[in-house]
């Protein structure tokens, strides 16, 4: 079982993949097992600083395994090498249905 | 103040220290510092035959600052050809960027944790994946 979590900028299937990491608006938690999926505000879009190491702290929370982003930022990326989540990088403007359907087979 | 320099990534440092011009018998002159997101910029557009476009994305600048970084590599290259100067490589604005894999199917990049078992790209589970570090 592993939890993958996809940056995404809207709370539904539909919504559109969000390429910021620290500073997308939502995350979606897929659980793979299952295949169930949710949705988690990110609160930390308008922070002044720090964004990417509050969420990757986040992340580390919800135990997730694997990130699909489009970009990480130094600190984050150094953290969430740290503690063995895999982070995944794709340019493709796409939604997050698209994605889950390319990961989960 | 101006802004902070932003880090440019690298992928791979270069592997020599630098490059210095024989059968010249003037020597002892101050050395030329090419910083290594400058020979990343020649390497890339150069090389690997790139457009700047391109590059700039894989080095987190716009494509206007690799422009500027390109351009300066090449001066500094030219300079040290014509006033017969030594190159020397120095780190500058630079973040190392050694830990990322390339699915040569999907073209996603990603890392690969020392907790994971097998050696697949996650997007596709295709199994042609490549270090982005050790390519040349």
């Amino acid at each position: 079982m592993s939890n993958i979590v996809i940056t995404s900028s809207g709370n539904e299937l539909t919504a559109q993949f969000d390429k910021r990491f620290g500073r997308a608006e939502w995350f979606c938690v897929l659980n793979s097992m299952t295949k169930e999926s949710r949705f988690i505000k990110n609160e930390f879009t308008d922070s002044n600083h720090g964004a990417g190491t509050k969420v990757a702290e986040l992340m580390i929370e919800l135990k997730v395994d694997k990130i699909i982003s489009g970009d990480f930022g130094p600190k984050a990326k150094e953290l969430l090498e740290e503690v063995n989540i895999q982070m995944v990088i794709i340019q493709d403007s796409t939604n997050i249905k698209e994605i889950v359907d390319r990961i989960v087979v | 103040m101006p802004r902070r320099t932003r880090l440019r990534k690298v992928v791979a440092p270069p592997e020599f220290k630098g490059y210095k011009p024989y059968g010249t018998n003037r020597n002892s002159k101050e050395p030329i510092e090419l910083l290594y997101e400058e020979y990343e910029a020649i390497k890339l557009s150069d090389y690997d035959l790139m457009n700047h476009k391109e590059a700039s994305e894989l080095m987190g600048v716009s494509r206007a600052t690799f422009a500027r970084i390109y351009e300066s590599a090449r001066r500094k290259i030219a300079m040290a050809f014509v006033e017969t100067k030594e190159i020397r490589t120095v780190y500058g604005n630079t973040q190392m960027d050694e830990s990322w894999f390339l699915c040569n199917v999907c073209h996603a990049r990603f890392t690969l944790p020392k907790t994971l078992k097998q050696d697949i790209c996650p997007m596709c589970s295709s199994d042609q994946i490549e270090s982005l570090s050790k390519q040349k």
